[in-house]
């Protein structure tokens, strides 16, 4: 954090000067490291193991916060018997489809649920569902409306099943509200019959000893049990710990269920929704919380609304019926959905139009980042728009990333500088490998000059969901504008030209409600416009304060429902800037935090069932009998009147049907999960399986890594073999405080080149001495991707790590900021990595991975390629040669099949 | 930048018997200040919250306009220097932050191996290479108490050796020009170039400079620092410009952790006295203050640090003493000796005549 979050780290700085004790967890010795208490070394993609250890530990110490997991997780309740668990079936869960590598998830409900299965069983999530639904529907019949139409019920039951539905995004379809849990678990408060969430947790991580812990992880007991008596000691009524976490967890095969193990041990702990607890994810850029809010990613809307696919979703009926009739804020989706559309479309949207549901773009199958670029090799994809993001550099297999650039009819890049992603069809590395040719491109690169963030005005969303305006301090120089001005006038011309058209595909551009105000010569749109459409208005005209006066009749409009509320009153609240000193500790008035400017999510958490502090160390929010309404520091995250006695009648929908003592209010069941009976594509409960690419044997299961990776298969995406002497070393990737991620916001400036002025991996004096390198000469690191050089800093910050088996394990770090532009330049430490994903989330496994490391520079243009072939042959990995411009594979044609088309 | 006139306290000064040396209670009144003279204002640089960000060194380049440079102070170069994260290398006529990065590992059981910084490829320019060898029960286990509060000393959890090998430790520390109380460049400056600011600190007037270079060797920190294709000096100003109009320095404003704070020295004295006891407290032996004593060989610092180590680990002189403290021996000394010269020929002119 310190490395990464210098800014941010002044907070933990200041904790720790309170008192607090900071535990670094690393496998590398970091400027974390450095001021923290105690430095937890751990070998890379082994957290699962930790933490399921902790919560072992945490479990057989009885050191659980009792009232708060029997109240407020779905401990108490039962898991039907059909579930068999990874434990018994050698590291996979019941349901395991190996033909489709993805699981069944029918198995892992709870008890007494499949008699109640209603709409929610459409998701894709739960394929296994779509069976019973002929039996169940009768009552959903009228709410759907979709029984008026049998045929249209049995077509999308068979689509269901169709594998572009499938493929779309299982992990998001049900938006972020979850998979709808249907009614109530049975429950045994007692925690101890054998079919409770706690108890089969308790039987899940049984071997999850401190001794397993050390033999996966290097990490000895002696060191667990410190940190394991830190945090404990640490987390109950007066106390409570957070854990924060960046990419060093998300970016694994197995990425969701680091934090949904973080997760587990924080609700046995009873930290989530108590000041000072919490699950904090540090994001890579100033508002990349803002980009999943408002999303720039394909399987969800904003609010995180799912992308309706073209198979299932024919009508905002079928896209909302998932969630109606579903307990917590969710169960008013097609409110969220109808003001989104009456954003878009305005007073195009009209209820006999379904409020233009049609003119939304549909998925119709595996859209993410990656699965695109290997779809733009195969030619499918015909225009790309790079906005702020350098692929050729900063994501893994910088190789596969320009071959997909290569393959495009036209590309849009908006960025600072000229990046790598807008040259390397010119200087690329391919150029020398002779693995492009300039003049067989047939890519049309458009670069336009951004505005950087002093340039323009808008807001940031930082990772605790606040929202925080800015202004603009300088003009851009010369053509550079902001990303705003480029699509608004982007759409102003293609609305221009398309005017008076009447095909049906022009339609949804012509009827975007696009009338932004612009200000001043270059005729920037007022983003406080924007802002204040995305907070939405009633049908006064007057901007709405909260998502719950949305409808879902078409009389409000609001662009992301979450973010209701920052224009409240017509005040931008992101704006707000009173200091610290002139409010109380939750700085409600600095910044306007969704939803409805909470500052901590779950707060009603921080209070017992009864509405009492649990402590008054750690009081929060709680309930005022008095004045009948919950109250506390900050905005109670909880209706402000519902009582904590509050139990939903029968047949109760949405938030009603949300008991009083119930605080995760966006979860069907209003608990926290120890245990997901749905919505994870890999398990109900976290696993350790060693990443895709390892070193080691898995010590817990012979099912080595997770069964449910993406894999995304061609020559030039190749998988290094696990425990192969070919490649012998672990390898992970991160960031220097002295650069930007992809670096074309650091490398160009002088002040911060010199200070990281090369590409530069580090390598402990052990694996040193074993490979020959010098400390500041180069080595040559190589995988079955590609191979690239790097100087050489030798230090004891990284350390082998020798584990019980006797087995050591060798680790290498490497910065990724570097490529060919730039004043400060270097090989691109991406092209070593290859791609394989989480299938929940789609996010690539770039935290570890193996190489072979070398003394000496790497060989220079088709040498490099004869060098690596070498490496793939004696590892026994299929050949990796490419065709021009990666198009074709010139030797055996099978493989073109294999490439994708 | 403000006209100031200069004036060199010692030679010329109110009192001229010996201000080379020594406590100075009033640092400006002594460079003819009147009464009235702002606080004498300083850096608390406490390096045992310093996280290396280099925060520092970009606004002190920013706001100073200061050209890129490489870890030998070469001016619009670059490369990796090898020796930890420090590409910066020295204090120099370019940068005038500099956060030193110093990786230590120290045996738990076995003997220690001298350990330098990694790589140093300065040896050849004649700059002193840290000789850390850190004593086994000295300041390297008290940081480590500070550092890894309950600490392991049992074992390695890295290595997962029980009885242990090695304990790590990775010190930062952002340096800066000191602003003696007693400026060797200061003193030896013959025209008036550097002088002592309102505020006690020293600064260079870059329009009067005439790159004669003496203040390069008088300064016993290896600070000021000449640019060699501009043949004049530079060193930190402790942005001058910014404190006339009642900004705080560059370099204070942008460190996150407030490793560098920035005030009138008693209060700072004050604060970092505070600070060390805390640390004292919580066991952490070694730590220690550096240039807060006004009875060093300069008498004190308006820059000073709190250190865990030596100050050689650092790159810091232990002993720094204005080179002019011994001027007026020296005088004397010469006086002597041209009295004595001055004597023989006499006598010998007057032995010739009487011969």
């Amino acid at each position: 954090m310190a490395e990464c979050h210098p800014v941010g780290f002044q907070w933990v700085s200041e904790a720790k000067a309170k008192g607090a004790k900071i535990i670094h967890i690393d496998p590398r010795f970091t400027r974390t490291s450095a001021i923290a208490d105690l430095h937890v070394p751990i070998r890379m993609g082994t957290d699962i193991a930790f933490l399921g250890g902790l919560i072992k530990y945490v479990l057989d110490n009885d050191l659980y916060f009792k009232e708060y997991v029997v109240a407020y997780t779905n401990a108490a309740a039962l898991v039907g018997e059909d579930f068999v668990d990874a434990e018994d079936l050698d590291g996979l869960f019941s349901g395991f489809d190996p033909e489709t590598g993805q699981y069944d998830e029918s198995s892992w409900q709870y008890e007494g649920a499949e008699q109640v299965a209603a709409a929610g069983q459409r998701s894709p999530g739960q394929p296994g569902y779509s069976g019973t639904y002929e039996a169940t529907t009768e009552g959903d019949e009228e709410e759907t409306g979709e029984a008026d139409d049998p045929q249209r019920a049995a077509e999308q039951d068979a689509s269901d099943e169709d594998p572009s539905v499938k493929a779309s995004d299982r992990g998001q379809a049900a938006g972020s509200g979850g998979p709808s849990i249907p009614g109530k678990p049975k429950r045994d408060e007692t925690l101890q019959h054998p079919r409770t969430v706690f108890q089969v947790l308790k039987r899940h991580f049984a071997r999850y000893t401190p001794e397993m812990v050390a033999e996966v992880t290097g990490i000895e007991p002696e060191v667990f049990e410190q940190v394991a008596k830190w945090v404990t000691s640490n987390s109950n009524r007066e106390r409570t710990t957070a854990w924060v976490y960046s990419v060093g967890w998300t970016q694994h095969s197995v990425g969701a269920q680091y934090i949904r193990t973080a997760s587990i041990l924080q609700a046995l702990l009873g930290n989530m929704g108590r000041p000072g607890g919490g699950i904090m994810a540090l994001r890579g850029h100033a508002s990349i919380q803002g980009s999943t809010d408002v999303p720039t990613l394909f399987n969800i809307l904003p609010g995180y609304l799912p992308m309706p696919h073209a198979l299932q979703h024919h009508t905002l009926a079928d896209y909302v019926a998932s969630s109606a009739g579903k307990a917590g804020f969710w169960g008013n989706m097609d409110a969220y959905m109808t003001s989104l559309l009456k954003a878009w479309f305005g007073d195009a949207a009209q209820p006999e139009n379904d409020f233009g549901f049609d003119w939304l773009p549909k998925i119709n199958g595996d859209h993410s980042s990656y699965r695109t670029i290997a779809d733009m090799i195969a030619g499918k994809v015909h225009g790309y728009f790079l906005v702020g993001e350098n692929p050729s550099v900063g994501h893994p297999n910088g190789k596969m990333n320009r071959f997909g650039l290569a393959n495009l009819d036209w590309l849009v890049v908006r960025d600072l500088q000229m990046i790598e992603s807008a040259t390397f069809w010119k200087e690329g590395p391919e150029i020398e490998s002779g693995e492009m040719a300039p003049e067989t491109i047939g890519t049309e690169v458009f670069f336009m000059p951004a505005a950087t963030h002093v340039e323009k005005e808008g807001t940031f969303t930082q990772t605790q969901r606040l929202l925080q305006w800015r202004e603009k301090a300088v003009e851009p120089p010369m053509d550079a504008r902001s990303d705003l001005w480029f699509f608004f006038h982007l759409g102003r011309l293609l609305r221009e030209r398309l005017a008076g058209s009447t095909d049906p595909k022009d339609q949804p551009l012509l009827n975007l409600t696009w009338d932004y105000p612009t200000i001043g010569e270059t005729q920037d749109p007022d983003a406080e416009a924007v802002l204040r459409e995305i907070n939405g208005v009633g049908p006064d005209g007057k901007a709405l304060s909260s998502y719950t006066e949305m409808k879902a009749d078409g009389s409000t409009s609001g662009g992301c429902w979450i973010y209701t509320g920052v224009y409240a009153d017509e005040v931008n609240q992101a704006a707000r800037r009173k200091s610290h000193r002139e409010q109380g500790p939750v700085a409600s008035e600095w910044g306007w935090a969704w939803p409805a400017n909470r500052r901590m999510l779950y707060n009603r958490a921080s209070a017992d069932p009864e509405g009492k502090p649990w402590s008054e160390r750690k009081r929060y929010v709680w309930w005022d009998e008095e004045s009948g309404r919950w109250t506390g520091v900050d905005t109670p995250d909880f209706e402000a009147t519902k009582r904590p006695d509050y139990q939903p009648p029968e047949g109760a929908k949405a938030q009603d049907a949300i008991s009083g003592v119930d605080p995760f209010i966006m979860q069907g069941d209003g608990k926290a999960w120890l245990y997901a009976p749905a919505g994870l594509t890999d398990g109900p409960m976290p696993t350790h399986y060693e990443p895709a690419e390892s070193v080691v044997e898995n010590a817990l299961y012979g099912t080595q890594s997770n069964p449910t990776i993406e894999r995304i298969a061609g020559p030039w995406n190749r998988e290094n073999p696990s425990m192969s002497e070919v490649f012998p070393f672990q390898v992970t990737t991160y960031r220097l405080t002295e650069h930007h991620t992809a670096g074309g916001m650091s490398r160009t400036l002088p002040y911060l080149s010199e200070l990281q002025p090369e590409f530069f991996v580090e390598v402990s004096p052990e694996l040193a001495e074993l490979r020959g390198l010098t400390n500041g000469e180069f080595a040559t690191l190589v995988s079955a991707r590609s191979a690239i050089e790097a100087k050489v800093l030798v230090t004891e910050r990284i350390r082998p790590i020798k584990l019980r088996s006797g087995q050591v394990v060798h680790q290498i770090g490497m910065p990724y900021h570097w490529s060919y532009a730039g004043l400060s330049t270097g090989d691109n430490a991406n092209d070593l990595l290859g791609i394989v994903l989480d299938a929940n989330t789609h996010i690539q496994e770039d935290k570890v991975s193996t190489a072979d490391i070398i003394p000496g520079r790497r060989p220079r243009g088709p040498e490099l390629l004869d060098f690596v072939e070498g490496y793939r042959m004696r590892a026994g990995v299929k050949s990796g040669r490419v065709g021009i411009n990666g198009r074709e594979p010139d030797e055996d044609p099978s493989k073109m099949e294999e490439a994708g088309a | 930048m403000t006209a100031v006139s200069s004036a060199s306290p010692g030679l010329e000064g109110p009192d001229a018997k010996n201000r080379l040396f020594g406590p100075l209670p009033d640092v400006q009144g002594e460079a003819g200040y009147a009464e009235d003279h702002p606080a004498r204002v300083g850096f608390f640089t406490d390096t045992s919250v310093c996280i290396g960000c280099k925060a520092c060194e970009v606004a002190c380049k920013e706001w100073n306009t200061l050209p890129m440079d490489d870890s030998h102070g070469k001016r619009d170069a670059m490369g990796m220097s090898g020796m930890s994260y420090d590409n910066t290398g020295m204090l120099g006529a370019n940068s005038w932050r500099h956060v030193a990065f110093i990786e230590q590992s120290r045996a738990v059981d076995l003997p220690m191996p001298s350990f330098g910084r990694p790589g140093d490829d300065r040896k050849d320019t004649g700059l002193p290479v840290n000789p850390v060898a850190p004593q086994a029960d000295g300041p390297l286990n008290a940081q480590t108490s500070v550092l890894n509060a309950e600490a392991l000393t049992e074992y390695d959890p890295q290595t997962g050796q029980s009885g242990g090998d090695k304990q790590i430790r990775w010190l930062m520390s952002s340096d800066v020009c000191k602003h003696c109380t007693h400026a060797g460049c200061l003193d030896v400056c013959p025209t008036g170039a550097l002088f002592r600011t309102e505020f006690g600190t020293v600064v260079v007037q870059g329009d009067i400079c005439n790159g004669c270079g003496y203040c390069v060797p008088a300064c016993p920190y290896g600070v000021i620092d000449k640019r060699e294709d501009d043949g004049r000096v530079f060193k930190c100003t402790m942005c001058y410009d910014r404190l006339t109009d009642g900004l705080q320095p560059a370099c204070a404003t942008a460190c996150p952790t407030q490793s560098i704070q920035f005030g009138d020295l008693d209060e700072l004295q004050a604060r970092a006295d505070a600070r060390l006891a805390t640390l004292k407290e919580q066991g952490v032996e070694s730590a220690r203050l550096y240039g807060r004593d006004e009875n060093d060989g300069v008498g004190g610092n308006s820059a000073f640090f709190l250190l865990l180590d030596e100050p050689e680990v650092y790159g810091l002189p232990p002993d720094p003493i204005v080179t002019t403290r011994d001027l007026p021996a020296m005088w004397k000394a010469a006086a002597t000796g041209a009295a004595m010269i001055v004597g023989i020929i006499g006598s010998a002119f007057l032995g010739r005549r009487r011969s």
